[in-house]
């Protein structure tokens, strides 16, 4: 017979204490003051073996403090009714990205005209003369300094031709010449590769915008054709502006955002 | 120099009516028109169309004159030449150009709008749960019926204009009393949304008001239920995938189309399926019913626009209407696919199809038959509407104009127009004479989900994502 039980069996045959119960308690009570006074006092590899083992008890009361608490925890609406409702003949179909209708084509004329826009890059290093021109030395002994030569990236018309050499101040190098950039739509998220119309402005002067550079900053109108975005008069949108969010002459792209 | 040529008039069945007639060449359609009226004996004088019949069973259609249509259809002006005349509807519907009025009160995207039979009410069903009922007249709000819990897909008067269903992404169906905007009855038993609901025919009713009506889910059954008692008397299960369409004939059979491919027909009596119909390739879409204009208007027409008195007389005059519909022609089905096809059907006699009409280039939304039943029109997502022959299936003309894609289209209750609703945010009226387009009506900020005709004529309500109702009227 193990020899262990004798408590169990003095139990079994003599009933437990009369104070038994009063005296767990107690005792109970008075265990959280002893652990605590434990975990103070111990040190080195004693503390870290009692610490493991009170992570773990820890970890374990959390868990069913959760499973307790599930219980009362409000569940998400059920009978909520999602958003975006579809016809039946659309509802089959994989959702397709769409570009929302143009809000107001007058609003967008009238900021047109006032020249302002809100636009994704609202303050805009200005950029100087001399740096986005290079002064060509011209002339037999390369005296005559009225020439200028382009230094950034240029949009430049299809139907432009070049002056005469003689009055040609201002030279856009072909190489700087760009006729695409990439268009990020805020919207969709989405990036097209799209023809580039015109420049509308170049915020540091009017004589780039004339020239049509482009730099950081620089309102571009683009081709947004396809796209299809729709006008509120339910007739296709093919020319958007968009800002240039990159140094075109550093990456040799154009990125812009389109103004939506 | 005054040429003449011998013509044989024939009706739109191809029968001989009259002698042949010797008349000069130059004629237009509108002494074609006298000719005709005389040699008919009309006592009014009725408008009709005409087409030169070429061999090989074309036509052409004759817009000017005789000249131009056989130099076009290169016929001969030494044979007899015969010309088919269709009778024209007496009275006019004029093109609706401007929008009378827009509504908001829906909170979410309008999915559905529908007038009823006599034209008198509108209902919409929308993405907020509701259903609501509209004064045509006083163009407001009447009444707004809750007791959704999912987005309202499809509502549908029921003939006799007593009763309103609508189906719902919450898989139920509920039966509203549109007079006392009070809910009748609300089926349950669908599995998934509903996605089609079709009422009995009032000629068929055994007590002459609308009783029966058939619903179609995506969990590919479809439910026959008796409205008041909330009864579900048959379950058609059959086909594989969901439903996408369901039609109630008038001669007792019940269509439904499914993305399994098929159409399946039913009997109306005893459920049991009568035919498969098998030929798309791929999902069909839609369906439509030569008799479809008659079966939704059930009692009414342009001029009577009250019920009769008892629900008997109004049997009656509903089985009148319809056999002058029907002309003793079987019923005709057209369906339309994700095959980018329509197939041209006559259920009742045999399962395979009298034409494929192909053509598109993406695939059809819709299909419709005029009111006459001369033409189809399909939409599709290939932002065309095409023009068919109703009788052969031959390709008329593609109604081009809309920059995205075309969801739903209605007709005008003459058949001279056809009305267009798009994702472009328009709405479009289409002249069938010139085959051009008459009127574009934009006005929506966003797109067009639904759009109907009232079936007098008068109004055109349409309603889509931007929640908006908006009411046209010439």
């Amino acid at each position: 017979m193990a020899q262990g039980d004798y408590i169990e069996l003095h139990q079994k045959r003599h009933g437990k204490r009369l104070d038994h119960e009063e005296r767990t308690r107690k005792r109970e009570a008075r265990g959280v003051k002893k652990r605590s006074k434990t975990a103070k006092q111990l040190r080195g590899l004693k503390a870290k073996i009692f610490n493991k083992e009170r992570f773990k008890e820890k970890v374990e009361m959390k868990k069913t403090l959760a499973m307790h608490s599930e219980k009362n925890r409000k569940h998400a609406d059920e009978a909520k009714v999602p958003e975006g409702a579809l016809p039946v003949y659309l509802l089959d179909r994989e959702a397709q990205t769409r570009s929302k209708v143009l809000s107001n084509t007058v609003k967008q004329k009238r900021k047109e005209k006032a020249g302002k826009w809100d636009v994704p890059l609202p303050k805009v290093r200005p950029v100087a003369d001399d740096e986005i021109f290079k002064v060509m030395k011209t002339g037999k002994r390369k005296k005559k300094e009225w020439k200028r030569m382009v230094t950034k990236v240029t949009y430049v018309g299809e139907n432009f031709t070049r002056k005469p050499p003689k009055y040609e101040r201002f030279i856009r190098p072909q190489a700087l010449r760009f006729k695409k950039a990439h268009v990020t739509h805020p919207e969709l998220k989405t990036t097209f590769c799209l023809d580039i119309i015109g420049v509308k402005k170049n915020p540091s002067s009017g004589t780039y915008t004339a020239l049509g550079v482009i730099t950081k900053g620089t309102i571009v109108e683009v081709n947004v054709s396809e796209l299809g975005l729709v006008t509120n008069t339910g007739k296709v949108v093919w020319g958007k502006y968009a800002q240039v969010t990159n140094n075109p002459e550093n990456d040799g792209c154009i990125n812009a955002v389109l103004i939506v | 120099m005054s040429r003449s040529l011998i013509v044989q008039f024939k009706n739109s069945e191809h029968e001989v009516s009259g002698p042949t007639v010797d008349v000069p060449l130059d004629s237009s359609v509108d002494q074609l028109t006298t000719l005709l009226n005389q040699i008919l004996e009309n006592e009014e004088r009725l408008p009709y169309l005409f087409y030169v019949l070429k061999e090989n069973k074309q036509e052409v259609e004759i817009v000017d004159g005789i000249h131009e249509a056989i130099s076009s259809a290169s016929h001969s002006t030494e044979t007899v030449l015969s010309i088919r005349f269709v009778p024209q509807a007496l009275f006019r519907v004029r093109p609706v150009t401007r929008c009378t009025a827009t509504l908001p009160a829906h909170a979410e995207a309008i999915l559905t709008v529908q007038f009823s039979p006599n034209g008198a009410d509108l209902a919409t069903g929308s993405g907020d749960t509701t259903v609501r009922l509209w004064d045509v007249s006083s163009q407001t709000p009447r009444r707004k019926l809750e007791g959704h819990k999912g987005w309202v897909l499809c509502v549908a008067w029921s003939p006799d204009a007593n009763l309103l269903a609508s189906g719902s992404m919450d898989s139920t169906v509920i039966i509203w009393g549109p007079r006392e905007a009070i809910r009748r009855t609300h089926l349950k038993g669908h599995k998934k949304w509903i996605s089609s609901i079709c009422w009995e025919p009032l000629h068929r009713c055994r007590s002459g008001q609308s009783e029966r009506l058939a619903s179609g889910s995506e969990d590919c059954k479809v439910r026959i239920w008796h409205a008041l008692s909330g009864r579900c008397e048959f379950v058609l299960s059959g086909h594989t995938k969901a439903i996408t369409c369901v039609r109630w004939g008038g001669e007792g059979l019940i269509y439904s189309s499914s993305q399994d491919r098929t159409i399946k027909v039913w009997s109306d009596a005893d459920g049991s399926q009568v035919r498969s119909l098998q030929g798309h390739g791929h999902w069909v879409n839609t369906m439509a019913l030569s008799t479809d204009y008659a079966l939704r208007c059930g009692v009414f027409d342009i001029q009577r626009r009250t019920a009769p008195s008892t629900p008997a007389e109004g049997k009656l005059l509903a089985m009148e209407m319809y056999n002058t519909a029907k002309r003793d022609r079987p019923e005709k089905l057209v369906s339309g696919s994700d095959d980018f096809t329509l197939q041209l059907w006559e259920p009742a006699t045999s399962g395979k199809p009298l034409s494929r009409m192909t053509g598109h280039q993406q695939l059809v939304n819709m299909v419709a038959f005029s009111p006459d039943q001369e033409f189809i029109a399909s939409s599709s997502f290939d932002k065309s509407v095409r023009l068919w022959h109703a009788s052969t299936g031959n390709f008329i003309t593609t109604l081009r104009g809309h920059v995205a894609a075309v969801y739903q289209i209605a007709w005008s209750a003459d058949s001279r127009l056809l009305l267009s609703s798009s994702k472009d945010s328009t709405v479009k009226v289409w002249e069938l004479r010139t085959r051009k387009l008459k009127v574009d009506l934009p006005g929506h900020a966003d797109e067009v989900y639904s759009v109907d005709w009232s079936p007098d004529g008068t109004k055109v309500a349409s309603g889509g994502k931007d929640k908006v109702l908006k009411l046209w009227q010439n």
